[in-house]
């Protein structure tokens, strides 16, 4: 696979997603310079992580007027394949590629620690190799995860299958004491409603490998993978799942 | 303005009468008011070192790995065939005393561009701080702003900080202590110099413009605080967004072949760089500051070149090559402007705009006169050394082991090391919390580096020579027992006034034990950092630290504090004896600080060292971790934590049969690890061979940490405590305290 990852000024997880994808995993990566307006012809865009013009204003709120979001934006609707992680989440949902908002941590303070989310939705591109229900353990490292959606928005979202993973604990129960930034529903992912759009706060990329601690993000990118080996919506049900969501 | 006394032209300039005369005389006539202000800030002890100079040569800076040793921004050793780790560590104390928040940002931020000058990407950072108690009403708001400074530019900037050390103690009430230490990669064959060369070159001025803040920060840190308000003004503001635009257009500008020199532009500004960078290339500049690009109208020249604003690089650039450099300024959004040429003499000119506003040889505004103060035996050590601790009662073993637990120097750091990106970069193996952070270099795998600081400021003010050895050989324990051995040493040597003789004492006291030990272990000092003038309303106590770089020939081949598996056996490695005297327990339980500290056995602790080390490195042991704060029973209290499961051992009472003694007695050369017991006969022969004495103290099992003593069935166990109480006694404060 060929995958896009896009650098703002301020980005700085660009180099951690390439080494994944190139160095771990074998694929092909580009560095997207922010200015770029043509996102055509990489088979998925990434947004990694960091602080996009410096996260001034709101975390994203810049980086979501810039070109390569205008670009990314054509991309999505023409079904291209499109993951944010942590600040691309938050870019994400400024951009309204996604729904909702994100608050400062509860806490008022950047929290890095391993957590553990449970796979809710097993039929997009970034999940498709995990199994529904499974816990993973990754790393989050942020100030403002506190995911946010107006009661109107978070009903819609639980009704289309919109929210991806949730924060739990190791045996994959949802508790406050498990939610590390006080996310409403312990929200931790968000999918667009076909699917093809998931933005994420924790970093897989930094638990693609062994020596790291944890292999439970290279599930992401082998979804990726996978998916589009298969060409796509892979035939059978989720397919219609995918075409429901988007009816719903 | 020569009719003026001398008195009155020196204010605010920091320079003595003396000196005066000696600018006079180099210069062959009197200096006009600018070029003074530039030999106040290039004169100042914080950029001429010149009470530390000559203390600071007895380090030794040399060894088989080092590529570069003092003299540039950073010292580099090579680390891995073709690569060279850049490592410096630097002190922000009077400024986030002043201004918590930016003062340890800026302190973050100057240091990474230390790295960046020398050519290598930062990779790393770690912060040694010092604090009042932390219950002090005023502590508590300085402490939560220097670690909210410190993960805001950390963080943002995408440099992981992986470790640290954070002590309490009276003296650094008023004077905290914020050193962050800085480690980058870089090919060993493409290190960048801060040599300026090849007149006719461009001197090129790449980063964020020229503001107001920060004049004269470098005399600032020079003195003692004022307390009052025109401290403010003398610190600096950060802003890491524009440090990470600075960190990659500086590497893209390196990889283009067009920078000949480089240098960033921190204390002392412009003039630093201007005037370094000449002097050490034996070459001159002629730099118009009417293109420095400024963020206010109405700057003055002085303004301009003393202005300490932040997140700026001085670039020689190959004549003819200037736009490239240029156009990757522009690119990432940053001023990038050529103010001047290299020229052949030894002559630095500065106009602004028309008139020539200074003329001078960069040599003498380099090359600031050094003294050798006098020093005495400071008085108060004939009182501390009267303590004798065995004549205090014995406190029961277990509720002095809790309260050691809680005691703020021992207790569990996570609520600030979780505030700090320690895992951006995708290297750290080993994270915060440990003996040693791991790091692994992508660059050159399987090869690792492990990173500790260290200090001890209570020994040292105890006995600052034998504390200057403790220092490094708990620091090399510490790399020891995660797999490492010892290749470099970088340090920051925080003291009060050297104007003062007893201070002065316990300054080169300290730095004569630092190099004793570093020669012992055959470990070089390849840069550092002096920070004097540490006392506002009372002296710190003299705290140097010590920052330790090792590395593992194979990464995947490392360990940690924990135990791991039941059935595992306790051994002790070291014969290294404990003692009261200057203790975490003596000033926990018994609120007193004093005694007569042994001088270690710096042969039989380098073998422990090894030993630790290799027994790592070739799978022998489980876990390891060196009983260091609070002895012994701190030390198995904390593997019984971290690996959440408990153990049951035995000490050897030997000829000390006092059990506080036998337990919370600190001293080197004694490192804990657990092995499988298959693994246990290669351990005592690997032991044997270093003549590192062994102890199987017992075995990882069950819940509990029992610990008794031998042949004492009859007094039963000492400690006998569940894991989860001692993980309780030790989570420390969820935040910091409000």
């Amino acid at each position: 696979m060929d995958i896009g990852v896009v650098v703002f000024p301020g980005s700085n997880c660009d180099a951690d997603t390439c080494h994944v994808i190139r160095d771990v995993l074998g694929h092909r990566a580009q560095y997207v310079w922010h200015e770029e307006r043509q996102l055509a012809g990489f088979d998925a865009v990434i947004l990694p992580g960091g602080f996009a013009y410096g996260d001034y204003l709101r975390a994203g709120a810049i980086a979501a007027t810039s070109p390569v979001v205008r670009a990314l934006r054509e991309y999505a609707v023409a079904g291209g394949l499109v993951l944010g992680i942590c600040n691309g989440f938050q870019v994400l949902l400024e951009a309204g590629l996604l729904p909702g908002a994100m608050c400062p941590n509860t806490s008022g303070q950047f929290r890095c620690e391993f957590v553990h989310i449970r796979v809710e939705r097993i039929d997009t591109p970034f999940t498709c190799a995990m199994t529904s229900g499974q816990v993973l353990r990754l790393p989050i490292a942020h100030a403002e995860g506190n995911y946010y959606a107006d009661p109107p928005t978070h009903q819609a979202i639980i009704a289309r299958r919109q929210i991806a993973f949730r924060y739990c604990d190791p045996r994959g129960t949802v508790a406050p004491r498990a939610n590390p930034n006080g996310s409403l529903d312990a929200i931790a992912g968000v999918a667009s409603r076909v699917g093809t759009v998931v933005g994420l706060m924790p970093h897989p990329e930094r638990a693609s490998e062994t020596v790291l601690g944890s292999e439970d993000g290279r599930l992401v990118f082998e979804s990726l993978d996978r998916w589009i080996t298969a060409g796509g919506f892979p035939a059978g049900v989720p397919v219609s799942a995918g075409a429901g969501a988007e009816a719903g | 303005m020569q009719t003026l006394p001398v008195t009155d032209l020196l204010a605010g300039t920091g320079l003595r009468p003396a000196e005066y005369d000696e600018i006079c005389r180099r210069l062959g006539r009197v200096p006009n008011r600018t070029e003074l202000a530039m030999f106040g800030v290039m004169w100042s002890e914080h950029c001429a070192y010149k009470h530390s100079k000559g203390v600071l040569a007895r380090l030794p800076i040399r060894g088989r790995r080092v590529l570069q040793g003092p003299g540039e921004n950073a010292g580099a050793v090579m680390v891995a065939p073709g690569w060279a780790a850049v490592f410096k560590m630097e002190s922000h104390n009077h400024p986030s005393a002043v201004a918590p928040f930016h003062g340890a940002a800026t302190g973050v931020g100057g240091i990474i561009r230390d790295i960046l000058a020398m050519g290598a990407r930062p990779i790393a950072l770690l912060d040694s701080l010092r604090f009042g108690p932390p219950e002090d009403a005023r502590v508590a708001p300085l402490m939560r702003g220097v670690v909210a400074g410190i993960a805001a530019y950390g963080n943002s900037i995408g440099v992981p900080t992986v470790g640290g050390e954070l002590m309490y103690a009276p003296c650094y009430r008023s004077n905290p202590l914020v050193n962050v230490a800085c480690l980058g990669i870089a090919r060993a064959d493409r290190l960048a110099t801060a040599r300026a060369a090849g007149p006719g070159n461009a001197v090129v001025y790449l980063g964020a413009r020229t503001g107001r803040d920060g004049i004269h920060g470098a005399s600032f840190a020079s003195a003692e605080l004022a307390g009052d308000g025109r401290d403010r003004s003398a610190v600096q503001m950060g802003d890491p967004f524009t440090g990470k635009l600075l960190i990659e257009a500086s590497l893209e500008a390196l990889a283009s072949g067009a920078v000949v020199a480089i240098q960033d532009m921190g204390a002392a500004g412009l003039t630093c760089g201007l005037c370094e960078m000449s002097a050490r290339g034996g070459v001159g500049m002629e730099v118009d500051l009417a293109q420095v690009p400024r963020r206010e109208e109405g700057m003055t020249a002085d303004e301009v070149l003393l202005s300490e604003s932040q997140e700026r690089m001085l670039l020689v650039v190959e004549g003819g090559r200037e736009e490239d450099v240029l156009r990757i300024g522009r690119r990432w959004g940053l001023e990038a402007v050529v103010i001047g040429r290299v020229v052949p003499a030894s002559l630095l000119t500065v106009r602004d705009g028309g008139a020539v506003v200074v003329s001078l040889d960069p040599k003498s505004l380099a090359e600031a006169p050094t003294y050798s103060p006098p020093a005495s035996e400071p008085a108060y050590l004939h009182q501390v050394r009267r303590i004798d601790p065995t004549t205090f009662p014995i406190a029961p073993p277990q509720p002095a082991l809790m309260a050691l637990l809680a005691a703020p120097n021992i207790a569990d750091k996570r609520w600030v090391f979780r505030q700090y990106d320690h895992m951006i970069q995708t290297n750290t193996v080993i994270p915060p919390g440990s003996d040693a952070c791991v790091l692994r270099l992508k660059e050159a795998a399987p090869v690792g580096l492990a990173l500790a600081v260290d200090g001890d400021g209570r020994r040292c003010y105890l006995d600052p020579y034998v504390g200057g050895m403790l220092a490094v050989l708990e620091a090399a324990q510490n790399i020891a027992c995660v797999g490492a051995m010892p290749a470099a040493v970088t340090d920051c040597l925080n003291f009060a006034s050297p104007e003062r003789p007893e201070v002065f004492w316990t300054f080169r006291e300290a730095v004569l034990g630092i190099a004793r030990a570093c020669e012992a272990l055959g470990v070089p000092v390849v840069g550092g950092n002096v920070s004097f003038y540490n006392e506002s309303d009372e002296a710190i106590f003299p705290t140097p630290i010590i920052a330790m770089l090792g590395v593992l020939k194979d990464v995947r081949w490392h360990a940690t504090t924990g135990w791991k598996r039941d059935g595992d056996v306790v051994v002790l490695l070291g014969g290294g004896i404990p003692q009261l005297d200057g203790s975490e327990y003596l000033a926990t339980v018994h609120g007193v600080v004093g005694g007569r500290l042994r001088q270690p056995d710096l042969c039989a602790t380098a073998a422990v060292i090894q030993c630790a080390a290799d027994a790592v490195a070739q799978g022998l042991v489980s876990s390891a971790h060196d009983c260091a704060d609070g002895g012994i029973g701190v030390a198995l209290a904390e593997c019984c934590i971290a690996g959440g499961r408990g153990a049951r051992v035995a000490l050897a009472a030997g000829r000390r049969p006092r059990a506080d003694e036998l337990l919370f007695g600190e001293g080197v050369g004694r490192i804990l690890v657990s092995a499988s017991p298959s693994h246990l006969p290669a351990l005592l022969r690997l032991a044997n061979r270093l003549a590192v004495p062994v102890q199987v103290l017992g075995t990882v099992c069950g819940e509990r940490l029992i610990v008794g003593v031998d042949g004492d069935g009859a007094r039963g166990a000492w400690i006998d405590a569940g894991v989860a109480d001692l993980a309780r006694a030790r989570s420390g404060e969820e935040e910091a305290p409000r």
